[in-house]
């Protein structure tokens, strides 16, 4: 097995905000793994230190074996970034965005790769289009084959089907397969469930520090997390009543639907036992979603 | 129009007025320019300049002779800088800029003003602006009727008596018809040069900071020396396209004499247009927003507009002015500008200007590329 990334203790303070706190992560090989988080947790903050955009202010660790801090060039040489926001140059067409590309990380055959690239995208005949002037799902097909054009062993995404409608996002993510069936390795991160579970593995981080590990499955077993669905008539108008019974950790309504979750099975049955008449109610499985919510209920409680 | 309500225009009047003090900068502009530019420029210029640096070439050291140059320093338009002991090198001392006005009193003086004879003194001043030397030559015409009053006693006080017992004779060197254009248009090729291209190339990088891409332009192997050359290249030809412009139109529609002193003339060129695009490089390091960029580079067009001797002229100012002056490397780029076109200097008068750019330019580029950082830390 040869890891991809394997990164230990890494920290980054801006001012008083410790925004990464003693991350150690490490992904094999061609996977797939999902970085998930709440927002302002520290994905984006780990994503550049990775590559080499933000410097540690402690920890250490390599990325495709080589130091990500005192060969920092030759892991930019091998990793692709996506960044948050669309930043390609919007006043340059698609085919001249990809070409400054090649020319920058010094590629030979530039205008075959390019053809290639367009020619994959499905671009080719629009190749001279402004690419401030594509949609949204476009822009982000573009973004990742600019990102991919130096064939790099590393792909990180940062977000980067935010504001995608779902059929973009599937062909989105059928691509990243794609790529990592080739062997390259991908860190994204997301916010969406349907995509976190797509993903090899998962790595869940909350306030700057790593706190659930593993493939989707795992992390679920992990939580020990239970789950009672119930089903009636305005059943998903109890999720207030519901979330605030003892030995309830979360309370959602999921369409007519009502899920109610915590650890423990006693508590949680009587929490439900006044609801019992008029709705149906039987234990599934929870789903990743509900493990992330209480794992994000977690992470606030240890910080204060 | 439907009914105006003022519950929404204060709405949009409050949030407004929110917005434009959260910038510290543009609050901290709105507030500091007019302080700090009143005092500046309010102090600073004064179209009428005093004290201006004279040289004197004396063929005869006589009363007389004495008796002139006091009441030429009397005047306080003028200040005795330099003693020249050659014509050669009073033309000298006038062309390189080291004296406004050269005076000669040659050497039969006393013996044509005992006699009645059209004594004369030769006044030669700078006229490359027309402004600058007004006053003082203005203040020449009472000189012969004043300054030997003194010494004309006894069987000479006749000659004390009108017409004057000598007349001056004032020469316009390098604008002989005070033309304020010779004077203005070469003065524009520094003003526009700083003007388009600090503005862009400050605006060029702090764009790709603004817009993300820069973020994208730092996760790729680019090196900064890299991304300073490639972005600046291109505004080094703007800026050479814009100079033979303005050149071609000062030579044909204004007529500005060409003189000469190409040499300097393209050394001076080159080390502004570096300079100022380093300059903009600079502040694009230190801008957050192109809002920002825009402000810092006002900042800086504004005193090298006034303080130069762009507009108006720089020994008019005080010692203090003077010395921001020189700092402005405008200042520095009109002297060579002017002196090439009009008075046809060559590098060995120009040697002082062109390293006072020369040091600009090694400062400014030093300090951007310690500035500009690798990373987003």
């Amino acid at each position: 097995m040869t890891l991809a990334i394997d990164v230990h203790g890494l920290n980054k303070t801006f001012g008083d905000k410790h925004v990464v706190n003693d991350v150690t992560i490490q992904v094999e090989q061609g996977r797939i793994c999902g970085f998930l988080g709440p927002n302002g947790s520290g994905k984006t903050t780990t994503l550049r230190m990775l590559c080499g955009l933000l410097t540690p202010d402690s920890g250490s660790g390599e990325a495709l074996g080589y130091d990500i801090i005192r060969d920092a060039d030759e892991v930019k040489r091998r990793t692709g970034y996506m960044t948050q926001k669309f930043s390609l140059y919007e006043d340059l067409t698609i085919a001249e965005n990809l070409q400054f590309t090649a020319r920058v990380y010094g590629l030979d055959r530039r205008r075959e790769r390019v053809d290639a690239a367009l020619e994959r995208l499905g671009l080719t005949s629009r190749r001279g289009q402004l690419a401030g002037t594509l949609s949204g799902g476009w822009k982000q097909r573009l973004a990742l084959a600019t990102a991919t054009l130096h064939e790099p062993k590393l792909l990180l995404l940062d977000e980067p089907t935010a504001g995608v409608d779902p059929k973009a996002r599937r062909t989105f993510w059928d691509e990243i397969h794609a790529l990592a069936a080739e062997g390259l390795t991908v860190l994204v991160s997301t916010h969406y469930m349907d995509e976190a579970e797509r993903c090899h593995e998962i790595a869940y981080i909350s306030y700057g520090r790593l706190i659930a590990r593993g493939t989707a499955n795992e992390v679920i077993a992990q939580s020990g997390l239970i789950t009672f669905r119930g089903e009636g008539p305005n059943a998903d108008k109890l999720a207030h009543a519901l979330a605030a019974a003892p030995g309830v950790e979360t309370a959602a309504a999921f369409g007519a639907a009502i899920h109610v979750s915590g650890t423990e099975r006693t508590a949680l049955e009587t929490a439900i036992q006044p609801y019992r008449e008029g709705h149906r109610w039987n234990e599934g499985a929870p789903t990743l979603e509900d493990v992330f919510i209480q794992l994000m209920g977690r992470s606030e409680d240890n910080i204060q | 129009m439907k009914g105006l309500s003022w519950n929404r225009v204060v709405a949009v009047f409050i949030k407004e007025f929110k917005q434009l003090t959260r910038d510290r900068i543009t609050y901290a502009m709105m507030l500091a320019i007019p302080v700090i530019q009143l005092t500046l420029f309010g102090y600073a210029i004064n179209t009428e300049p005093r004290h201006l640096p004279t040289a004197v070439l004396i063929q005869e050291d006589s009363r007389y002779a004495r008796s002139i140059t006091a009441a030429l320093k009397n005047s306080l338009y003028f200040d005795f800088v330099a003693q020249a002991r050659s014509p050669a090198e009073l033309d000298r001392l006038l062309r390189n800029g080291e004296a406004q006005f050269a005076v000669t009193i040659p050497g039969d003086f006393s013996r044509r003003v005992a006699r009645g004879d059209r004594a004369q003194i030769l006044v030669e001043a700078d006229a490359t602006d027309p402004s600058a030397t007004g006053g003082a030559v203005a203040a020449l015409a009472t000189l012969p009727g004043q300054a030997l009053r003194r010494d004309l006693t006894g069987a000479m006080a006749a000659r004390g008596q009108t017409p004057a017992p000598f007349e001056v004779v004032v020469h316009r060197r390098y604008n002989p018809e005070a033309i304020t254009a010779y004077n203005i248009v070469p003065g524009l090729l520094g003003i526009i040069l700083s003007l388009t291209l600090v503005m862009m190339t400050a605006l060029s990088v702090t764009r790709e900071i603004e817009r993300g891409t820069m973020e994208s332009l730092l996760s790729t192997p680019v090196e900064p020396l890299e991304v300073m050359i490639g972005k600046l290249a291109p505004y080094v030809l703007v800026g050479l396209v814009q100079t033979v412009i303005i050149l071609l139109m000062a030579a044909t529609l204004f007529e500005v004499p060409m003189g000469g002193g190409w040499i300097g003339l393209s050394a001076g060129i080159g080390l502004f247009i570096t300079g100022s695009l380093a300059l903009g490089f600079l502040i694009s390091t230190v801008a957050r927003s192109q809002l920002q960029a825009m402000q810092m580079s006002f900042f800086y067009i504004l005193p090298s507009i006034l303080l130069s001797g762009f507009m108006f002229p720089f020994r008019g100012m005080p010692a203090w002015a003077q010395w921001i002056g020189e700092v402005i490397p405008v200042t520095h780029f009109l002297r060579v500008v002017r002196g090439s076109l009009l008075k046809g200097q060559d590098l060995g008068d120009q040697w002082r200007e062109l390293s006072a750019l020369t040091a600009f330019v090694l400062v400014v580029t030093a300090v951007a590329m310690a500035r500009y950082r690798r990373t987003l830390d």
